[in-house]
């Protein structure tokens, strides 16, 4: 680590102003800043400042996100093992295949977004802002495994720039970067990204090329690649033979990190442990699902029990890693629990009754983003009112 | 007669005083017909002839209209050239008055055309109302031109119609953006153009 130092100092003043590397100083800060916690204090006024900051705040996400994507890994070779009968394969062959097939995502995703951050970066002169780190990270883990790769490229270039950068860059955006880019996806191409045949890693070449495709036997008979939520009852749930347990674990097509709900739980702990998310949000995200669904269950619009609901496609995904996105979300306190229920209320509402979206987790965020900062408004003009309130009897 | 500086009212409504990118104006008809190329250029035509002609007939009756009911007067006078030009469409090209449907008729309530006659064509001379509303209803098709260039070209892969985008590249896997048919990305586009705009003609960004 001293080495490191060194050499970062012995470099750092040919990247100050006037040195030879003068132009790319946000590119070196951001490396110096990453690598180190930044010694600067503030001079002048009283302000409270500690070794968190936004480079560790996000990184803890970054690290929350690691058992849903292992486990997402894990499951998009399971996955591709179960639909093409591939029964001689072995945890590694498996573990291979997924990384084969989530890694690219990856790269893109950070290739793409990264570097447009840095050139907006140096054009402004900014700081390079760490603010893509999550959204990268969340991107290739909400978007299909078949999705095409230069489909992901040109939406993280959207979401970075018309979702993001447009506004001001980290912290000023509207909405959720990823979502952004999870959205420009699915109304630009919806083929890619919704239906039946894309959850399941090598299907859509295989429905293309036919058995010309030689990664097998070929498709098993009765694999339908349907995620859960295409038939949300409990016939068709048995037709695919899936039960709560195996939405519970994961073991079930879909996005590459949404399926499990317990690798999501491992993060909303480490997330809520740290602080860095807001635990009001979730747990007012899920007992809106919660009342959905059994509403749902009880006018008898589906047979399944409320609880399914939260099991079911990205629900616990978006509650636990997008609703509660400190930028976009609420920031009152008394905001936060009205946002987080309707986000849980709306995703389930549009899950049972629009036939045009068969997950509505996706648009329930993005709308109550829109929405946060009128909850915010709202709360503090009925505390001031309430307060002035108490002063008038007083 | 040196009261009609041909730069000043004709060229400015293109560029610098844009009706939509600079004045934001006439918004709503410029997402709905800017799907297709041909829609749009036959709405840029459309426009352009009632705007230029309303203000030339405005303009010509500027002296004997009460103020009081200027509004009124204006609106026929819109709405004649706008049941002209539906009627030149119905009877010419039938099936691209049928994809423009309700949208030509709405013409009059485009603010451009209204507000070229209240600011401009009442105060003053015939001519240059003419050019001023020809130089409007351009600046107008000119930026609903561009619009649907990229919303065709990249929606549905055509020009006019005709297929640009080749089928090896469907082969390929390349597909038809289909946010572009929809209006958001009008709405996005039409603000690339103003982002364009503004950071080439440095004097417009506010501050």
């Amino acid at each position: 680590m001293n080495g490191l130092r060194k050499l970062t100092d012995k470099i750092k003043p040919s990247f100050e102003k006037g040195g030879k590397f003068g132009f790319l100083h946000s590119t070196f800060d951001a490396f110096e800043t990453f690598l180190f916690v930044p010694d600067t204090v503030t001079r002048r006024g009283s302000h409270v400042r500690d070794c968190v900051d936004l480079k560790r705040v996000m990184i803890m996400v970054v690290l929350a996100l690691v058992p849903a994507m292992l486990f997402g890994i894990w499951n998009v070779g399971f996955q591709h093992k179960l639909a093409f009968g591939l029964n001689d394969w072995g945890f590694w062959n498996i573990v291979w295949y997924g990384i084969v097939k989530v890694i690219p995502l990856y790269l893109v995703s950070y290739i793409v977004g990264l570097g447009i951050e840095f050139v907006s970066a140096q054009i402004k002169g900014h700081e390079v802002n760490e603010g893509y780190l999550v959204s990268g990270m969340l991107i290739p883990l909400i978007v299909p495994v078949d999705v095409p790769l230069w489909m992901l490229a040109i939406a993280v270039a959207f979401a970075v720039l018309i979702g993001k950068e447009v506004f001001g860059g980290t912290g000023m955006n509207i909405w959720n970067p990823a979502l952004i880019a999870r959205a420009f996806l699915f109304f630009s191409y919806p083929s890619k990204m919704s239906g039946d045949t894309i959850w399941t890693g090598g299907m859509t070449r295989y429905m293309a090329e036919g058995t010309a495709y030689a990664s097998g036997n070929g498709l098993i008979d009765g694999v339908s690649g349907a995620t859960p939520l295409a038939h949300p009852t409990s016939e068709g749930l048995m037709a695919a033979g899936t039960d709560f347990m195996d939405m519970f674990i994961g073991t079930i097509p879909g996005s590459v990190g949404e399926t499990s709900a317990i690798a999501i739980l491992i993060g909303a702990a480490i997330l809520i442990w740290t602080g860095v998310a807001s635990w009001k949000i979730m747990f007012s995200s899920v007992i809106g699902g919660l009342a959905i669904g059994y509403l749902g269950y009880a006018v008898g619009s589906t047979d399944l029990p409320g609880y399914y609901q939260l099991v079911m496609g990205g629900f616990l995904f978006g509650t636990v890693f997008m609703a509660t996105d400190p930028v976009t979300s609420a920031q009152t306190e008394c905001g936060k629990w009205i946002y987080g229920f309707l986000v849980g209320a709306l995703a389930v509402t549009v899950r049972l009754w629009n036939p045009g979206y068969p997950e509505g987790m996706m648009l329930a965020i993005l709308l109550m983003n829109t929405f946060a900062p009128l909850i915010d408004h709202y709360v503090i003009e009925f505390s001031i009112k309430r307060r002035a309130k108490k002063v008038k009897i007083a | 007669m040196k009261d009609f500086d041909f730069k000043e009212t004709f060229l400015n409504p293109i560029f610098k005083g844009n009706p939509i990118s600079v004045l934001v104006l006439g918004i709503c008809s410029s997402l709905a017909v800017t799907v297709q190329l041909k829609g749009a250029c036959v709405m840029a035509l459309s426009v352009t002839i009632v705007t230029a002609l309303s203000s030339l007939v405005a303009s010509l009756l500027r002296n004997t209209i009460p103020n009081r009911i200027r509004i009124i007067v204006q609106l026929v006078v819109v709405a004649l050239m706008v049941i002209l030009v539906d009627q030149v469409l119905k009877a010419y090209v039938y099936s691209v008055s049928k994809t423009l449907s309700v949208y030509i008729g709405l013409i009059i309530t485009n603010c451009i055309v209204m507000g070229r006659i209240e600011a401009f064509a009442l105060g003053n001379k015939p001519f240059a109302s003419f050019m001023d509303g020809l130089g409007n209803g351009i600046g107008y098709g000119l930026i609903l031109v561009i619009v649907a260039f990229f919303r065709e070209l990249l929606g549905s892969g055509t020009l006019f119609g005709f297929r640009i985008i080749p089928e090896s590249f469907y082969d390929l896997g390349y597909m038809n953006n289909g946010l572009m048919i929809l209006p958001p990305m009008a709405l996005i586009l039409l603000g690339c153009i103003i982002w364009a705009q503004r950071s080439i003609q440095k004097e417009l960004q506010e501050k």
